[in-house]
């Protein structure tokens, strides 16, 4: 199994052998015809469409020659179910007007290879699947030109693919829908060769995503669109602060609301299971509550912050040392302070679960990012064994991390197991986001130790923040005492600074927190970059060039750093009152620059007028699914740059609906331009490492514009009001 | 017992007079295709026409339905203008999760049966009330573009 803190590394990836590989799909155990145990999806299918032939857990080839690819990572937005079967259809030679897309059930073939589990997240499914997919087409593929050589009594040398079919030196042709069933019966070769990248003729194109037609006329099911028979709804009034308990409670009102059938006590709260939302959240809203807020109570953000600061301004763990920080004498220190508040990931749909326990099985509907996971707590609760519980993946309206969390699986699965029917669990807004699954707070203190020129002999950074690998509930903190993703960002930076020492000291506030799109790197390079402008700005150089010079050993920041500037025109005049600022990072190994132009308004409101992001993400499956995933993260940055806060008081969280947490909207969006660095590497992640470079970028942008760095996030654009 | 009128249809529904529209189609009538998503009118996912006009589903009483038409995401397709934009929106890949799109899309579209022409500050107007936590708008933008371009002829 691979290191599961390989989540969010751009180095260091897991490696799954090809034996681990095959072994962990079932294809080693000899093909079909061997006894290959099909996942059930495929049964099913197979079962209902006797001309629908499965060549393996991945694929099914029909009789007509479409070619149903399995997917068993799930699509919340990130075109995951348009890139998994780009890279199948690729070494398969597949017409691709014929490849479907069908999400997979749970099943140990559909493990992640980055993670060892069957799961979604952490920008690792091209990382992951880049060349265990192509084998399934490969491999597919050769079985269809071996069955197709059998036919024909030729060798497979003297045949060829193309398209979905098989053709013989002789012309003679035969489509795959008609080899399907005796490739089946062909034996899974030992080894296949993948393609060169100069071979391929899908990969690497702008193909229309696969998902689209049923998202623009309402057909598209997510989880909170499942409906039962039986089906009760649940609304819950769930636990307020951290570790509190329920004293006691009264049903009575809530009982009396039509349509309210059940009211159920279970550890996260009070719920009320009714026939539908409305009256659930009616009875849910009549529940009288007495709640023991236990020692969260007093929890306020001036703690959290206090504590933060605190933890900032002394030693920690070392978690990345250069040279000798102490040795150095400085001509003179730079010396600042940045935070970072809780944030919440607010998915467009509310999380929610649908879950029925009954019968010595379970099972569950759901948009959820962490298959596997759940079918094990799931099976816990319902007292059965892990292969006793199904899941049925939904699409997911969004995830950003969140729906890998197993708190709406855990409690529908509860609820419907006392309930004794099936439950749908639907998180109000308020819920979803006071549900206390957040982005850490953090406060970074950095030292810069400068020669009389400002150039940097030392660099030092202490970066005081919760741990998520503790929070997580299955990561622990190494013994070197660092939870590398509270450090992401800061600890790997690119510069070549002689001497540095990068620090994790643990606060713990205790709100738990949680996997945010781009996790660590969130806030850390908005730190970061924050303060190496700064550095630059004490050394008398431009931004730009200052990043550039520090570079010379990192050839692919560099390249997007020179990407972005060059094509936003860095240096060359701009409108009156707008200003740049430029920043970069990696993160899940994919190399970012981004230059935002911004001007600032007297009343000191900032607008961001156009943003130019360069991407070096290795090779690309689908160049325009990347742009767009660049444009999504920076505009989820952008909600986070600008309005993004969660709140305590009293422990109480103070933000509920869109009112107070509010989202960037479509008149407050640049132009976003996106430029993909060509490359051979191996491919990066994109749906989060878009994200990060863009705080920093506007932060610097507006420190060109007025003369002020705004060190905290949100920014609070007050300080930049003219008098 | 009301009776409400939806996509042309008369349907008797059961739910109280203060049930809001979104879920007597979603929970009573099994039309799952417009989404919830706040529940106080603040982002438009389970936005529907009433009479034409764009409306938040999450926030009208049943009882304030009566008498009115409601038309939503599963009979765009029966409009011209519904089905334009439904087209501009695929040739222009703008979903990402989808989630709001329905939302998105019933507002466009009310906006296009009303302004055939409408300026970058027009679609503003118009869509601002509705969130996409993918930040698909400016996709949006271009799909409202190309709909507008389309139904003028010069698609
Ligand atoms: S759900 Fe109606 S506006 Fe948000
Ligand atoms: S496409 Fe996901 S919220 Fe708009």
């Amino acid at each position: 199994m691979t290191d599961i803190r390989n989540l969010s590394r751009g180095k260091a990836l897991g490696t799954t052998s090809r034996r681990d590989f095959l072994r962990a799909t079932g294809l080693a155990a000899g093909g079909l015809t061997l006894g290959f145990a099909l996942p059930v999806a495929s049964r099913l299918a197979l079962a209902a469409a006797p001309a629908d032939t499965p060549i393996n857990a991945f694929l099914r080839i029909a009789a007509d020659g479409t070619c149903t690819v399995v997917c068993g990572l799930s699509e919340m937005g990130q075109g995951v179910h348009t890139s998994i079967p780009m890279l199948i259809a690729e070494e398969l030679d597949a017409d691709w007007a014929r490849v479907k897309v069908e999400q997979a059930p749970v099943d140990k073939a559909y493990s992640n290879p980055i993670f060892g589990m069957q799961a979604t997240g952490g920008s690792t499914s091209i990382r992951g699947h880049w060349e265990p997919m192509r084998k399934v087409g490969a491999t597919a593929r050769a079985m269809l030109v071996g069955a197709a050589a059998e036919t024909w009594k030729v060798p497979a040398s003297e045949c060829r693919t193309e398209r979905g079919q098989v053709i013989h030196a002789s012309g003679k042709r035969l489509a795959y829908g008609k080899l399907a069933a005796a490739a089946a019966k062909q034996p899974v070769p030992e080894t296949v060769t993948l393609k060169d990248a100069s071979k391929f003729t899908i990969l690497g194109r702008n193909l229309r995503r696969l998902d689209t037609p049923p998202k623009v006329n309402g057909s598209a099911k997510y989880g909170i669109d499942v409906r039962l028979p039986g089906m009760l709804t649940a609304v819950m009034a769930r636990l307020p602060v951290p570790g509190a308990k329920v004293v006691s409670f009264d049903a009575t009102k809530a009982r009396a609301v039509p349509g309210v059938r059940q009211v159920l006590q279970i550890p996260s709260g009070v719920a009320v299971l009714a026939d539908g939302y409305w009256a659930a959240k009616k009875g849910r809203d009549a529940l009288e509550i007495q709640w023991d807020a236990g020692i969260s109570g007093n929890l306020s953000s001036a703690s959290v912050s206090a504590m933060l600061a605190d933890g900032a301004a002394r030693a920690g763990a070392v978690a990345h040392t250069v040279g000798d920080v102490a040795a150095v004498k400085p001509a003179r220190t730079l010396e600042a302070s940045y935070e970072a508040p809780y944030l919440s990931h607010t998915c467009m749909e509310p999380l929610n679960c649908t879950a029925w326990v009954h019968d010595g099985e379970a099972e569950i509907w759901s948009g959820t990012q962490s298959q596997g996971p759940s079918q094990g707590i799931v099976s816990q609760i319902a007292g059965v064994a892990p292969g006793k519980v199904k899941i049925n993946t939904q699409y997911l309206g969004g995830g950003f991390g969140r729906r890998f969390a197993p708190d709406f699986t855990i409690d529908a699965a509860m609820l419907s197991k006392a309930a004794g029917v099936p439950v749908k669990l639907v998180y109000t807004r308020e819920d979803d986001t006071q549900a206390w699954f957040y982005r850490p707070a953090g406060v970074t203190r950095f030292t810069a130790g400068l020669d009389a020129s400002g150039v940097a002999q030392s660099f030092t950074a202490t970066v005081a923040s919760p741990s998520i690998m503790e929070s997580s509930g299955f990561m622990k903190i190494p013994a070197n005492g660092v939870d590398h993703f509270a450090v992401e960002g800061t600890e790997d930076h690119p510069y070549d600074f002689p001497n540095q020492r990068i620090d994790y000291s643990r606060v713990e506030p205790g709100v738990r927190v949680w996997f945010w799109r781009s996790v660590g790197h969130s806030q850390n390079i908005f730190f970061t970059e924050s303060f190496v402008d700064e550095m630059a700005g004490a050394a008398g150089k431009d931004p730009f060039e200052y990043r550039r010079g520090l570079l010379s050993r990192q050839p692919r920041y560099r390249a997007a750093l020179e990407l972005a500037a060059e094509r936003a025109g860095w240096g060359k005049p701009l409108p009156a009152g707008v200003h740049r600022g430029i920043a970069v990072g990696q993160s899940f190994g994919s190399y970012v620059a981004e230059v935002a132009e911004v001007s600032v308004a007297a009343d000191g409101s900032i607008k961001v007028h156009r943003v130019v992001c360069a991407v070096d993400c290795g090779q690309v499956v689908n160049p325009e699914i990347v742009k767009r995933q660049m444009e999504s993260a920076i505009i989820y940055g952008m909600t986070a740059a600008l309005y993004g806060r969660i709140t305590l008081k009293d422990g109480r969280v103070e933000q509920g609906n869109f009112d107070t947490y509010p989202m960037v909207r479509i008149n407050e969006v640049p132009t976003i331009e996106v430029h993909i660095v060509p490359s051979t590497e191996k491919p990066g992640g994109v749906g989060e490492p878009g994200l990060p470079p863009f705080a920093p970028a506007v932060a610097n942008a507006i420190f060109a514009a007025t003369g002020k760095r705004l060190r905290e996030l949100p920014f609070d654009t007050s300080q930049l009001k003219r008098a | 017992m009301a009776t409400i009128n939806v996509n042309g249809r008369s349907m008797k529904v059961d739910a109280s007079p203060d049930t809001p529209v979104l879920w007597v189609l979603r929970d009573e009538l099994g039309m799952t295709g417009t989404k919830f998503g706040c529940g106080m009118a603040l982002c438009g996912a389970c936005t529907v026409h009433l009479d034409g006009a764009p409306v938040r589903s999450c926030s009208l009483p049943v009882s304030a339905a009566v008498g009115h038409r409601i038309t939503t995401i599963e009979a765009m397709s029966g409009t011209p203008v519904g089905k334009a934009v439904q087209t501009s929106w695929v040739a222009n890949d703008v979903p990402q999760c989808g989630y709001c799109q329905s939302g998105q899309i019933m507002s466009a579209s009310a906006l296009l049966a009303k302004n055939r022409k409408p300026s970058d500050a027009d679609i503003d107007q118009a869509m601002s009330g509705n969130i996409c936590r993918c930040g698909t708008y400016n996709q949006i933008r271009a799909a409202i573009k190309q709909a507008a371009a389309s139904l003028n002829g010069r698609a």
